[in-house]
């Protein structure tokens, strides 16, 4: 079987977050960066169980810059065979799906699995871009996943329950939480990935189709009013005047 | 106990002079001890208990000889990682870095350094994998900082050496399958000598008491006329030179481990003071609290600076035995003033096991004295600015 793991850095989550350009950029300076958990913890580690109880290899694909080596090399030390980057600055998410979708057409992949977002952009869309592109079947947010030969069983968490959906391969999946656990990569690993091939290849041509013209942060968080419990009238007159709850 | 918050603090932007493959081990090695010891190591403290279960872990994370060649079981990697691990373990517990440096540089380096081929391969690849456990006597009970006074001794009887003595403050002593022991022949040369476990003669009872390192065994080893084959002597080296040779290499370790404690106590007390409030603020706000955290990442970031040259000097075949005291004696007072001191920020609350502070405070009273007193390191470099030796008689 062969898997295709698609794997996007994000910043650490003690990262202090802030912009340059005029609030269009993200400031990268300082930021320690680590791998999306959900394309890690999910989407990785479930593919190399896959492969360790029925054979076959987990590739990795990146969009992104030589910035991006350190953590295409902890996907590698947690245990994927290979990986490729397509070396070009992830523009928007057509830009990456598309990028992802070209490679891999030519790969003859089993199953392409995204995490269901970055944690920093939660975009979310890449996974179901892919499996447009690729013309295959999408199960996006699943939970679990069983292969037996062609033939895939996931769950997904839906309202008040769980669907189960049956797909063929190929397909194209998004991971959540619950697909597997995180794995640490232990020192064999991380001197095995020492010689693991890390393909860098060029990028198509192609323009992105979105762009981002302003972030803001979140107001910062408010002090909390201590009232006393006999307060009542200053609770509602605070509620309703300066909250605007009520 | 409370969930593992530590968050690392590189005020110069150290990791900038690492490389890839140094953070990887580092922030895997980190992963792994919040996720496996950080839960159980006040409860190991508290009540004496050594976690065995830990050592298959320690093997994987490359806490064993990290340094020591592929061939052997070990990774090859550099010093620096050596470091970095040790870093690591000592962040969460002095004694959890005890048993591997000891493991390390105390055992598994003299083995490769001064052991026959056939040692290194009946040893080694065991020791890495924390299948094993070894542990290093060069300590006796009249002898400590004056280990060339030692009268453990050997006899050559023809077919094999005869060995009788004993040493005491042997961390992992009652659980070691080998132990490297230094002892004089018989014309008062000092020799190491591969001591196994269930050699008759040869016990190894647990020292019991501690306040200090509780979460790592300590014990004494005992020869009483142990028949040693003859192709248990390391060949490589003789001389007091030898064991202090991998003294050297336990101490650089040290150096950085300390670091890993001095940055889990001022964590906290940064974290503390700034969630803690007094007088209608966070006490983080008051002069003589600031001075105190300004004073602990000052001295953190000079020590990891400190640190850090040493590691190229020592990848470099370099560093000099006095450059290694100097940075284990700064460090590890470092590490035990920010201690104090983070424990004065945490107030009441500091003595508890609620926080690490009390527990790494109590374990690096051991570091500063074991692998090398305060006080003989302070002579030693005494010793190599003025060329006169303070310590000798």
């Amino acid at each position: 079987m062969k898997l295709l793991v698609c794997i996007s850095k994000a910043p650490d989550t003690t990262s202090k977050i802030a912009f340059t350009d005029g609030n269009t950029k993200f400031d990268e300076n300082g930021v320690q960066y680590i791998v999306n958990p959900y394309d890690e913890w999910y989407a990785l580690v479930r593919a190399l169980e896959i492969v360790e109880a029925s054979g076959g290899t987990v590739t990795t694909i990146t969009v992104g810059t030589e910035a991006d080596n350190p953590v295409i090399r902890k996907a590698l030390a947690i245990g994927a065979n290979e990986a490729i980057r397509i070396d070009a600055e992830p523009k928007d998410p057509f830009f990456v799906a598309k990028q992802i979708a070209e490679h891999a057409k030519e790969g003859g992949y089993d199953i392409v699995l995204t995490g269901k977002e970055t944690i920093n952009y939660n975009g979310a869309q890449v996974g179901a871009m892919v499996a447009e592109f690729l013309d295959q079947p999408f199960v996006s947010l699943a939970t679990k996943l069983d292969v037996n030969g062609n033939t895939a069983t996931l769950e997904r968490d839906v309202s008040g329950g769980l669907e189960v959906v049956e797909v063929a391969t190929p397909f194209v999946l998004s991971a959540a939480k619950g697909m597997a656990e995180q794995r640490i990569p232990n020192m064999r690993g991380i001197m095995a990935a020492r010689t693991k091939p890390l393909n860098v290849v060029a990028p198509v041509e192609l323009a992105a189709l979105t762009s981002v013209i302003n972030y803001e942060l979140p107001n910062a968080k408010a002090e909390c009013k201590y009232i006393d419990p006999e307060n009542m009238e200053e609770l509602v007159e605070l509620l309703h005047n300066e909250a605007k709850v009520i | 106990m409370s969930t593992d918050r530590f968050e690392a603090h590189d005020y110069y932007m150290m990791d900038e002079l690492l490389t890839d493959e140094h953070k990887l081990i580092r922030d895997s090695s980190r992963a792994w001890v919040k996720e496996t010891v950080s839960p159980i190591i006040e409860d190991c403290f508290e009540k004496a208990k050594f976690p065995e279960h830990i050592l298959p872990g320690l093997g994987e994370i490359g806490a064993f000889g990290p340094y020591i060649p592929e061939e052997y079981g070990g990774a090859g990697l550099d010093q620096i990682s050596y470091g970095l691990l040790m870093q690591e373990l000592e962040r969460c517990d002095s004694g959890l870095r005890s048993t591997a440096s000891v493991q390390s540089s105390l055992v598994m380096y003299p083995i490769w350094k001064y052991g026959t081929e056939e040692q290194k391969q009946k040893f080694l690849p065991k020791l890495a994998s924390g299948e094993w456990l070894g542990c290093f006597g060069l300590t006796e009970p009249d002898h400590g900082s004056n280990p060339g006074g030692m009268l453990t001794n050997f006899v050559d009887k023809g077919d094999h050496y005869l060995l009788n003595g004993s040493k005491m403050w042997i961390s992992n002593s009652p659980l070691s399958q080998v132990a490297v022991v230094w002892a004089k022949n018989e014309e008062g040369r000092i020799h190491g000598l591969l001591v196994e476990k269930g050699m008759e003669g040869f016990t190894a009872p647990e020292m019991h008491g501690k306040h200090s390192l509780r979460a790592s065994i300590t014990g004494e080893l005992i020869f009483n006329n142990v028949k040693i084959p003859k192709e248990n002597l390391l060949p490589g080296r003789n001389g007091l030179g030898a064991p202090l040779s991998c003294l050297d290499s336990a101490r650089y370790g040290i150096a950085w481990g300390a670091i890993g404690a001095g940055m889990d106590c001022y964590d906290l007390a940064l974290r503390y003071s700034k969630e803690r409030i007094q007088f209608g603020k966070p006490i983080a706000s008051f002069q003589l609290i600031q001075k105190k955290l300004a004073e602990m990442i000052t001295e953190i970031t000079k020590a990891q600076f400190l640190t850090y040259r040493l590691g190229q000097l020592r990848n470099e075949g370099r560093a000099t035995s006095a450059q290694i005291s100097m940075a284990k004696r700064n460090n590890v007072e470092m590490a035990l003033d920010i201690a104090r001191e983070a424990r004065q920020i945490h107030g009441a609350m500091g003595i508890t096991n609620e926080y690490s502070i009390m527990r790494h405070m109590a374990n690096l009273e051991s570091v500063i004295t074991y692998e090398g007193t305060h006080d003989i390191h302070l002579l030693i470099t005494g010793l190599d600015v003025t060329g006169i030796a303070a310590f000798n008689s």
